[in-house]
């Protein structure tokens, strides 16, 4: 009956994607049946347990890491924490620095506060307009330098980062290397082995998984100081009684991710493609951000002069389409989005950026409904920006 | 069933605007609700109490999900900051008191959500104001007092553009507070218990002077000086202009025979002049160019009510409008402490006919010292 019932378009697949049906089955079959607690002994605990170490294979499969690398967390953010306190934490008598690249995910900002607060210092590496990290900068590295964070695909523009030759580089001084892969994954092949990462996180929701569940790749050998102590969950390194059903969801959407890799990267690159030519035609002063970088297939992120970012998202909702916001957070407070701001986006260019990002129950029927609502909502946008100050 | 309306509702996070947004989704309008966000969070910490904090967006949220309608929070800040809070602040450090909401509504609630009505399409605005907008006798609308008179705030209202009129909606118009209050209990609203907001929600605690000077880092009309008689002689030394408004009687350390008011602030003398009572008489005022609630201004000696503070009494007067498009208002009896800055709202019976901020009070005849400097305000 009301309007918030209704469907919209959904552009919005870096927030979060729609769930697959696979995943639901599993998961479902999983709360059905699978009630028992994975550390216990009798044979109902074992089948858990047994649900849990198939997951575990899953996700190791999808990373090209090795399934005893896996640590379940309850998703990217606390992944992040877990590798970024946790890795720093149990280097700290050989050193009390971290370097994180400018673009990082809040929580790797956030699991840096929580660094600075022990003592530690955070050192932030530039990007150039591109988005894409300065490698020189890790060559001079602050001795005492411990762990490097570098993510493998922004968030926010899909800007893929040269993680494997960070990696070698960080070792080269000494520093460890942790890698946010929570967007990439499902999205660009992940291997884990090949870039030499020691810590890698990956989340189930932006693969077609549940929320509330992840994995922390940690390479044999990293170090790593657990944050959730009490009991020896995951061999000791997350505390708590894993979230089965969750896990289990996230190992089959894991595995359908890989399946579909193939063929999901073209096909969502041709979406893009025919996105950017549409946009470009009915918005002529269109900025694309890190348009001239390799970048996720499934993102676009740009910015339409005079049309400020929370007042066309407004408009596209009003239109059925459901975008986000490359400005603003949730305050509603329109401020540059600090990766833009790190790649030198001016502010009047920053504050009207808009992230499209698709999926794989994106279709081009969806990319050409919105693309005819664009010029309208726009047009409705900028409408508002000339008085409005913004 | 009316026709199904698409609505944009102003939010505050408070109960009225809930209720104003509840009740027209309840009607089955297709409505969208809007929290305007004036302040930024992050290096203000505002009181709790204020109606535009973080948890007011919250509160807000929280009912368009009751209720089922989409919620968004639009940054107004820039309009804000230029449109009232600079305003206010040069309003102060001129040596005048004034009335922000006034403003508030004219840019910000009729002004800025007014042109983001075509985002969403909207054709209605919605708000929590208590007033009615009806058909005026002689054609078009007007905008009137509300029924619950205690809750009435058609004052705050007379800048509103005329033409915002035609498109705006409030539904707590013909309601008591206790009716409204009795809707949200009924529609589930988790606001229904939430306490009045007071006085001006930016300003934490009362104290305007210390947000001014604290929060806005405020240093005009702060420096001490002289407080003065009528006919100039010292009394006693001031705490800056900014903490003083025509009327005031407390708080000005002086000891005299009868009971002392401030009577005019002048900046370019950074000087409180004090008087009896019976000094804070004027027979009239001129105010600022005019918002007129009318097809036409009325014309010259026409007889209204006038209201010039937010709890007067309106008091019979007559209007007669000026060359500049203000008017100067002549009230049957004199009236107390005509405050610069301030609103001066004009009645017919419950019908606003205009408002504008007071430039300044008419000289009281034989009363001694002029209320305060005509030539004072016309900026």
């Amino acid at each position: 009956m009301t309007a918030g019932e209704r469907t919209l378009i959904y552009f919005d697949h870096n927030a979060s994607t729609p769930v697959r049906p696979e995943v639901v089955q599993a998961v479902t079959a999983c709360l059905d049946g699978l009630h028992a607690n994975a550390s216990s002994l009798h044979r109902e605990g074992q089948r858990a347990r047994a649900a849990l170490e198939r997951a575990r294979e899953q996700v190791a499969a999808l990373v090209h890491a090795r399934a005893d690398e896996v640590v379940f967390v309850s998703g990217g953010t606390e992944g992040d924490h877990l590798a970024v306190v946790g890795g720093a934490w149990a280097r700290r008598d050989e050193g009390r620095r971290v370097a994180i690249s400018a673009v990082e995910h809040h929580a790797v900002h956030g699991a840096a506060e929580v660094l600075e607060e022990q003592g530690f210092e955070v050192a932030h590496l530039p990007v150039d307009t591109s988005g894409v990290i300065d490698l020189s900068a890790l060559d001079h590295l602050e001795p005492g330098t411990v762990l490097v964070s570098v993510m493998l695909a922004n968030n926010e523009t899909g800007a893929l980062q040269p993680v494997a030759e960070a990696a070698r580089r960080s070792r080269h001084a000494g520093a460890r290397l942790h890698c946010d892969a929570v967007q990439a994954a499902g999205k660009v092949p992940v291997d884990a082995a090949a870039l030499e990462a020691d810590y890698l996180v990956i989340s189930g929701h932006k693969l077609g998984g549940p929320k509330g569940a992840g994995a922390l790749i940690v390479r044999r050998g990293a170090p790593l100081a657990p944050l959730f102590r009490g009991s020896g969950h995951e061999r000791g390194r997350r505390g708590g009684t894993e979230n089965v059903p969750g896990i289990v969801g996230l190992g089959v959407a894991a595995e359908c991710a890989l399946r579909d890799l193939a063929a999901e990267g073209p096909r969502l690159r041709a979406l893009r493609d025919r996105l950017e030519a549409g946009l470009r035609a009915s918005a002529p002063g269109v900025v694309v951000h890190a348009a001239r970088t390799e970048r996720l297939p499934n993102t676009v992120n740009a910015s339409f002069p005079g049309a400020r970012s929370d007042h066309l998202l407004i408009a596209l909702d009003a239109r059925g389409i459901a975008v986000s916001a490359g400005a603003a957070c949730a305050s509603g407070a329109v401020e540059p989005s600090p990766v833009l701001a790190a790649m030198a986006v001016p502010r009047e260019t920053a504050v009207c950026a808009l992230r499209l990002s698709m999926g794989h129950t994106t279709s081009a029927a969806e990319v050409d409904a919105l693309l005819a609502a664009f010029p309208e909502a726009l047009r409705a946008a900028r409408a508002v920006g000339a008085h409005a100050g913004g | 069933m009316p026709a199904r309306l698409r609505v944009l509702a102003a939010m505050s996070g408070g109960v009225d605007s809930a209720v104003a947004a509840a009740l027209l989704a309840e009607e089955g309008h297709d409505v969208t609700g809007v929290t305007l966000k004036l302040m930024c969070y992050g290096t203000t910490p505002l009181s709790p109490r204020a109606c535009c904090t973080l948890d007011a967006i919250d509160d807000a949220r929280r009912v368009a999900v009751r209720m089922g309608f989409p919620h968004f929070v639009v940054d107004a800040e820039d309009v804000f900051r230029t449109r009232v809070l600079q305003p206010f602040l040069d309003a102060y450090a001129a040596g005048r008191t004034p009335y922000p909401c006034a403003l508030c509504n004219q840019h910000l609630k009729f002004g800025d959500l007014v042109r983001r009505m075509e985002l969403v399409g909207a054709g209605v605005l919605v708000t929590g104001h208590y007033a009615r907008i009806e058909r005026a006798a002689g054609g078009g609308v007007g905008l009137y007092r509300a029924a619950d008179r205690s809750k009435d705030q058609s004052y705050a209202l007379a800048f509103v553009p005329y033409a915002a009129l035609g498109h705006t909606r409030f539904p707590l118009g013909a309601l008591s507070k206790g009716e409204v209050r009795a809707h949200a209990g009924r529609l589930g609203l988790a606001v229904w218990d939430k306490p009045e907001s007071q006085d001006l929600c930016f300003v934490p605690d009362r104290d305007y002077a210390g947000f001014m000077m604290n929060q806005l880092g405020e240093r005009r009309g702060t420096a001490e000086g002289p407080i003065v008689d009528t006919r100039g002689r010292e009394l006693g030394t001031h705490r800056g202009l900014i903490h003083y408004t025509v009327g005031q009687r407390r708080g000005l350390g002086l000891a005299a025979p009868e009971p002392l008011y401030v009577i005019a602030l002048e900046p370019a003398r950074n000087t409180v002049v004090v008087g009896p009572r019976r000094a804070l008489e004027s027979p009239g005022l001129v105010t600022e160019p005019m918002n007129w609630l009318l097809s036409s201004p009325p014309e010259a000696g026409r007889a209204v009510e006038a209201q010039i503070r937010y709890h007067h009494a309106p008091a019979a007067a007559r209007v007669f409008p000026r060359q500049d498009g203000g008017v100067e208002v002549r009230f049957e009896t004199p009236q107390s402490a005509v405050t610069p800055g301030q609103s001066c709202v004009l009645y017919d019976g419950d019908r606003v006919l205009g408002g504008a901020p007071i430039a300044h009070a008419l000289g009281a005849e034989g009363a001694g010292a002029p209320a305060a400097d005509p030539t004072r305000g016309a900026h």
